[in-house]
């Protein structure tokens, strides 16, 4: 069980940020489409640049012994995605629609599900049946 | 204790959101993302009458990921009720005026508006539709904001550029032509 604790904390942390960035927001979200404010696009710029930076740092210590490796002694490698295009721009056209009708992509959902809000509990039962949705008709969807 | 309760800038947030990428990786040589957890619950769920191949593997070996989003829905307790900002939200005047034109009585008094998330058969019903829109389409594009706009794009992926472009057109899409007129 104590191996869980890192991902309960990182998750929780998530969780805040999310919230006390107001990435949950409704408002926010709304005002970042019709590019009324640069908050939104601040966030995601520098967790991009955070992040880009960080997977440097990380390949130019991959031989060494500490950062370069995981906690585990394992080498750390990042996992491709899958190549392909339609299926990323169709799949990302039809969650960007409902993303900008609803204000919340998957993370703020359950951030904000567990700030006792009934409606993104709601969401989150539509996010299921979407994706069980989706699984039923993977055959015949282009890829 | 300030900075627990008041909303906090983009580049705290950002940085922190940024780490989550290289956080992960070093605990467990994980790749960040949140959307797959929908397929796992879905998984968790299935019946055994029904029998869909995409949810038929072993989501326990995923344990860690739905552990993540445990401790999401946590910080959002924390962040939001016990921490909660007594403040709106602080918008542009530029998206507070839009707002009211839209007809928004209190544009940023919560973290999203009483107009759509009150109870009311319309409400969740329009909260259903749009959720299943955002989990069949994650699921297709295999990723989130946060799976193809931060992981994927700090990593330098195409495909995860091609899910950008697609979340991109369609949030601009609804966001100017549907959701101006919904309270009218």
């Amino acid at each position: 069980m104590t191996r869980y604790v890192p991902y309960l904390l990182i998750g929780l942390l998530f969780g805040f940020t999310l919230i006390k960035s107001e990435a949950a927001s409704w408002y926010r979200i709304q005002e970042m489409f019709h590019f009324q404010s640069f908050h939104m696009y601040g966030i995601l710029f520098s967790a991009i640049a955070t992040g880009m930076v960080s997977i440097q740092i990380i390949k130019l210590l991959g031989n060494r012994k500490t950062l370069g490796h995981a906690m585990d002694g394992q080498a750390i490698d990042i996992p491709e995605k899958a190549p392909g295009k339609k299926s990323y721009l169709i799949g990302g056209l039809v969650f960007g629609f409902g993303w900008g009708l609803i204000g919340l992509c998957p993370g703020p959902m359950f951030a904000l599900a567990g700030t006792g809000s009934l409606g993104a509990l709601i969401v989150l039962a539509g996010a299921l049946h979407g994706t069980w949705l989706y699984g039923a008709l993977k055959q015949h969807l282009p890829h | 204790m300030h900075w627990l309760t008041q909303p906090w800038p983009w580049y705290v947030a950002g940085p922190l959101i940024g780490l989550m990428v290289p956080m992960m990786l070093f605990i467990g040589n994980r790749s960040f993302g949140i959307s797959n957890n929908l397929r796992h619950l879905c998984a968790i769920t299935q019946p055994q009458t029904v029998d869909i191949d995409f949810f038929r593997y072993n989501w326990r070996e995923h344990t860690w990921s739905l552990v993540f989003v445990i401790g999401t829905g946590l910080g959002g307790y924390l962040a939001g009720v016990l921490f909660a900002n007594p403040l709106p939200v602080e918008l542009s005047p530029a998206a507070l005026a839009m707002l009211s034109s839209w007809g928004f009585t209190h544009p940023g008094l919560d973290l999203v508006p009483d107009e759509l998330f009150h109870t009311s058969v319309r409400n969740f019903t329009y909260l259903f539709a749009c959720g299943v829109l955002v989990g069949f389409g994650t699921r297709y594009a295999g990723g989130c904001t946060s799976g193809h706009a931060i992981t994927g794009l700090s990593t330098l992926q195409l495909p995860s550029l091609y899910a950008v472009i697609g979340i991109f057109s369609g949030g601009l899409i609804s966001s100017w032509f549907l959701v101006p007129w919904m309270l009218l």
